[in-house]
């Protein structure tokens, strides 16, 4: 493979809404941001790739108008999917390893406020069969959590103990939205939201947004101090279906963390796209973290949770924590779907 | 292109129409399972799967690779989903390419789909947002100041979008899988129907369709076994995308800089020096029938304002030096988000030789062309019956 790193972040202070700006104004200084980052001007970027959804936006064609953040003149080489930009990322690094690009610029959004998000994310679902009952990704997320506690799988005393640890990391974290000390015995104490969880095991509804800039080999070592090189990248999928599904696992993730190659060295933290408490275990365990590895040392997706774009903030925090040194090897893992269904795992280390 | 050559070793598509009286799933399938049969290969064979389709709103599923997963075989694969409007049939299979020239993955089973049926695309498509320039009602509103604009420059003369609709409606007549079969269609009856969108008449645009189209694409290895199994494959010489503003005053939406880098970018791939000559067949993607001129000229195929005469001298006519189109286009089934990957698809068939009733003889390099928003995305690929 040919050797792809991180070598520029930007996301913006997420919020519960950000109403006062459009999609495209949140963007600008975010590009502007990490392209002074790495010390470059836009004609230096070779490939364009974006992430959005257009039930988020309300507007077919969303991402047309967003385009226009990055100024895209003359014509630029460009694409989008309608997935968590971190796959976005995964696109760009693909075309990287073809061998002309070598540098590329990933970008990701998404506005939760305007729309009703549980109502919203229930039209993800197969159309003809779960679609009408407008099963919501909470209630999903509680029978997921459910099944793990019956199973023995975890207990709600680990799952408090990760939104403390989330909350205090969200704390020291400035673009988090949600952060402080928080006891988990008194986090116990709150009432069930969907039962068995409670609105702190839940993600905050978010708008954000997050520009990630990729390099190639001397590219990055040219541009950057300390790149936060790919070492392994793989996605996998799981059936719709939750029924068919063993829900206290996370087997897409134990093959994609597998093929990444997590297993093959010590990892010193992770930042996990893990939308509820719960899942964080599932994801730590499909994974095989140690028990003494730090996950989420930015908040995590229980701090800020912008839709579309919470996966690719995970590459960006991993990265700018191996950029300055918090550690040599990391995992950064972005997920799509209800109750885990898509999982995107990569190793990040520094050199 | 990247480490590893690319081949189209299958190709599958529904029956485009009106309304397929099936599930979204069963639509992908249907397409998916017609290329996987077309390449001698299983379900298991396929080490990915990347799926295309146009917003999410025409049928009303958010993301709907999630709940497709299944039904695409994708369950324990990589699974990827491609929008970039109208060109995402293209964009998608470049996705797919990639995954095989980057040498990641040996058989990928790409797919672009639309289920027109499931909403009202021309009113999904004509949300007014604050700030944002209007679309009219529909796309051919967007469009027809562009048309009109490029009549006022070329001197073309009002008759020539009828013979690119007549041309195309006539070619589906030899295509099975095409929407609009209209025996009986003449210069007179397209000519004579209802001013839509002027100078846009009813007859020179595209239907709403309901409708998929699959490709299986191998690295190298693969094109060579199915080569030798008589199964001629279909190389990939070129691949490229451009993109460009939606709020930009220099643009040029008649004849727009991203798809003349595009089309350069692709053909110095392929070294392609003389389009006309070299391309022995288009698929290019003409919604509305004054579009074929337009691109023509886009696409460096004939010089700037000449285009229409091309078209009235029947260049790009099944007997023609050029012939865009043989499978009926867009103009004939227009399932939006598979519209770019058939072009890309069609094209491969014609270098195969499998384009049936529509074939040309000795097709040898072709070109598919896509493209989406209002006229900015750009996405293309050349193949050849050659290898590269």
């Amino acid at each position: 493979m040919r050797d792809v790193a991180i070598i520029s972040f930007a996301q913006t202070r997420h919020r519960r809404e950000i109403s006062d700006i459009n999609e495209v104004e949140m963007l600008m200084p975010l590009m502007g941001e990490a392209l002074a980052e790495a010390g470059i001007a836009k004609e230096r970027v070779d490939f364009v790739c974006s992430a959005s959804s257009d039930y988020l936006a309300g507007q077919p064609f969303s991402f047309v108008m967003s385009l226009d953040a990055f100024g895209p003149w003359p014509p630029i080489s460009e694409s989008h999917v309608d997935m968590d930009g971190a796959w976005a990322l995964y696109e760009a690094w693909v075309k990287m390893q073809m061998g002309k690009t070598d540098i590329a610029l990933v970008y990701a959004y998404g506005k939760s406020s305007p729309g009703n998000i549980r109502r919203v994310m229930s039209r993800q679902l197969d159309p003809y069969s779960l679609g009408p009952l407008w099963l919501d990704p909470v209630s999903m997320a509680a029978m997921q959590a459910r099944l793990g506690l019956e199973a023995g799988a975890f207990t709600e005393k680990q799952m408090a103990d990760v939104v403390a640890a989330s909350r205090r990391h969200g704390a020291a974290n400035p673009f988090a939205q949600l952060g402080g000390e928080f006891d988990a015995g008194a986090l116990l104490a709150e009432p069930e939201f969907v039962s068995p969880l409670r609105k702190h095991d839940c993600p905050p509804v978010t708008d954000g947004a997050a520009v990630l800039i990729l390099a190639a080999g001397d590219v990055a070592r040219e541009l950057s101090e300390r790149p936060a090189w790919i070492r392994g990248i793989d996605h996998r999928i799981e059936a719709a279906a939750l029924g068919v599904r063993d829900l206290t696992r996370s087997v897409s993730t134990e093959q994609a963390g597998a093929r990444a190659g997590v297993a093959d060295g010590p990892v010193d933290f992770a930042e996990l796209h893990a939308p509820f408490a719960h899942q964080e275990l599932i994801l730590r365990s499909a994974l095989g973290l140690a028990d003494d590895v730090t996950v989420n040392p930015s908040g995590g997706a229980l701090c800020a949770n912008p839709i579309m774009t919470a996966g690719l903030i995970r590459f960006g925090e991993a990265a700018t924590r191996i950029g300055r040194g918090d550690g040599d090897r990391a995992v950064a893992h972005a997920t799509s779907g209800p109750c885990l269904q898509q999982n995107l795992v990569c190793v990040l280390e520094g050199e | 292109m990247g480490k590893e050559r690319v081949a189209v070793v299958g190709v599958g598509q529904t029956h485009h129409q009106a309304i397929i009286d099936g599930s979204i799933a069963g639509v992908v399938r249907t397409a998916a399972q017609r290329a996987l049969d077309d390449a001698a290969m299983t379900w298991s064979d396929i080490d990915a799967v990347v799926i295309g389709k146009a917003p999410d709103f025409f049928e009303g599923v958010m993301m709907p690779e999630l709940f497709l997963a299944d039904a695409l075989g994708a369950v324990g694969k990589p699974m990827f989903r491609v929008h970039t409007a109208g060109s995402v049939g293209g964009s998608t299979a470049i996705v797919a390419s990639d995954l095989i020239a980057s040498g990641l993955h040996e058989r990928v089973l790409t797919v672009a789909f639309e289920k027109q049926s499931e909403s009202e695309a021309m009113w999904a498509l004509s949300v007014s947002m604050p700030f944002q320039p209007p679309m009219h009602a529909g796309a051919g509103g967007y469009f027809a100041p562009h048309i009109r604009s490029y009549m006022r420059r070329s001197g073309a003369p009002d008759h020539i979008g009828v013979l690119v609709a007549l041309k195309d409606r006539l070619n589906a007549l030899k295509n099975p899988y095409a929407h609009l079969h209209q025996a009986d269609a003449t210069f007179e009856s397209i000519n004579e129907t209802m001013m839509l969108w002027d100078p846009i008449r009813l007859g020179e645009t595209c239907p709403s369709s309901d409708g998929a189209c699959a490709m299986v694409l191998t690295n190298e290895a693969g094109g060579d076994a199915a080569a030798a199994a008589g199964r001629p494959p279909a190389w990939v010489k070129g691949t490229a995308l451009r993109s460009e503003p939606t709020m930009f005053a220099g643009r040029d939406q008649v004849n727009p800089q991203g798809g003349r880098d595009c089309a350069a970018d692709v053909f110095g791939q392929a070294g392609i020096t003389d389009p006309l000559h070299e391309i022995d067949v288009v698929e290019m993607y003409v919604p509305f029938s004054w579009f074929e001129p337009m691109w023509l000229e886009n696409l460096g195929f004939a010089p700037s304002g000449d285009g229409w005469k091309f078209v009235e001298d029947g260049v790009t006519q099944m007997t023609g030096e050029l012939p865009v189109n043989c499978s009926g286009g867009v103009l004939s089934s227009n399932p939006i988000g598979a519209s770019g990957m058939l072009r890309f698809a069609e094209a491969a068939m014609q270098v195969r030789g499998q384009a049936g009733e529509h074939q040309i003889d000795g097709a040898r390099t072709a070109l598919g062309h896509a493209y989406g928003g209002g006229s900015q995305f750009f996405a293309m690929w050349v193949v050849g019956a050659d290898k590269p």
